[in-house]
């Protein structure tokens, strides 16, 4: 497993191995607003929570359709689930690459580019911490929505549909919490919504998305 | 150490394609797959690989035992051919990859990002991932496709010392290797695609 986590990363370092898109994207979306929007500052920094989120969720959508995709083109997962690894396994080393290649990212970048949103030091803090709690489900719920998707050609577009949905409580609770946070009030109950979202799905997902690749490699 | 197939029969995309396929491979044995175009010799090893389960009958040994060689190589084209390499060797847990570059003539080649490498050096380090897994039993699918003549006697020759290393492979081929080798025809294991106890086993299937 530390041998695929290993090529893993390395694969997406490399050219074409898409580190950076999410952040990129995300960095592009956070300069924009401000446009749209205009240059009110109480504006800006009532929205900055949200817009932060779901600039981050839609960062995270972008990769989703390379996590299995390149692996079942190329013939690597048929022969991985050959291998003595169990496809949970392997399905929770993806969720991870994804996660630090995406998820880890944004969440280190987003305070500094709410900067551009006028959000205050205490929103930064709260926007960090639930960034840092809530991608991980990001990255674990997309992975189930790549397994499931992992032998249509094209399936980007399905992908989206399908996850999206799932996305929405996480969305929900991150940005709620990131929205009290900013506003002095008390963060404890979305926070622990949000962190419990995240524990059910590292603890469900890989199992559901293991027996969807299973199906769908047969 | 054998591989017992038992009546197995197996099914493509719903379609039964084969049924009543029985035969034994034993240590130090080499076993050639034979059959036409779409005749199920890809569907076979891919349930004898256990990535697919059979619609009837028993094949004796654990898919843990078995090195699955699919058309695919499963190659990284940004990886190097060593790294490559190294991968499964990890993923197998055996680590070694030297006398796998060697068998394979791959050594000169092993700081090479696998993209600029030619289909038939792409082919054999396809196959020099089966030396590094350790496992007993290769399934092959059709291994000399894109490789000249001295890469396919390279590549009889480490079948050769598989088998001679108390190993067993079951190879999908219409060439002549040149190996010791039994035939297996599964042109007469054709199944009746309509036959009504094949589909009540494929409509199981879909509720299990």
């Amino acid at each position: 497993m530390i041998a695929l986590l290993i090529r893993d990363m390395r694969l997406s370092i490399r050219a074409g191995g898409g580190f950076g898109l999410g952040l990129a994207f995300f960095l592009i979306v956070t300069v924009l607003v401000p446009f749209g929007v205009g240059p009110d500052t109480a504006i800006l920094t009532r929205i900055a929570p949200g817009i932060l989120w779901i600039g981050a969720l839609l960062a995270c959508l972008l990769s989703l359709d390379r996590v299995f995709q390149l692996d079942f083109e190329d013939g690597t997962l048929d022969l991985l689930a050959t291998a003595p690894m169990p496809m949970e396994g392997a399905v929770m080393v993806k969720a991870l690459v994804h996660w630090l290649v995406t998820g880890l990212p944004l969440t280190l970048a987003a305070p500094l580019l709410a900067t551009l949103l006028h959000l205050g030091a205490e929103g930064k803090f709260w926007l960090f911490v639930t960034l840092l709690i809530g991608t991980p489900a990001l990255s674990m719920i997309g992975t189930f929505g790549a397994a499931l998707t992992v032998g249509l050609k094209r399936g980007g577009l399905l992908l989206s549909l399908l996850v999206l949905p799932l996305y929405v409580p996480t969305l929900i609770f991150g940005a709620e919490a990131a929205r009290r946070g900013s506003e002095g009030m008390a963060v404890t109950t979305p926070l622990l919504m949000l962190a419990g979202i995240t524990a059910g799905a590292v603890a469900l997902l890989p199992f559901a998305s293991a027996a969807a690749i299973r199906i769908n490699l047969r | 150490m054998e591989l017992a197939v038992e009546n197995l029969a197996v099914s493509r995309g719903g379609v039964p394609v084969l049924e009543g396929v029985s035969f034994t491979l034993t240590a130090g044995q080499v076993l050639i797959l034979r059959g036409p175009n779409g005749s199920g010799k890809t569907t076979l090893l891919r349930c004898l690989a256990g990535l697919q389960p059979p619609l009837a009958g028993t094949v004796s040994m654990p898919p843990e035992a078995i090195a699955y060689g699919a058309h695919a190589d499963g190659l990284k084209s940004t990886l190097s051919v060593a790294e490559n390499l190294k991968f499964w060797a990890n993923i197998y847990g055996t680590g070694e990859i030297t006398r796998a570059m060697n068998d394979f003539n791959l050594t000169h080649l092993g700081a090479r990002p696998a993209t600029n490498l030619s289909a038939g050096q792409k082919r054999r380090l396809g196959l020099a991932r089966l030396l590094v897994t350790g496992r007993p039993v290769w399934l092959l699918d059709e291994p000399t496709v894109a490789l000249d003549q001295a890469s396919v006697k390279m590549f009889a020759d480490a079948v050769r010392a598989h088998v001679a290393g108390g190993g067993a492979a079951l190879i999908a081929t219409h060439i002549d290797l040149g190996l010791e080798a039994a035939i297996f025809d599964i042109g007469a294991c054709r199944a009746d695609p309509d036959s009504g106890a094949a589909l009540v086993g494929a409509f199981d299937e879909a509720f299990e």
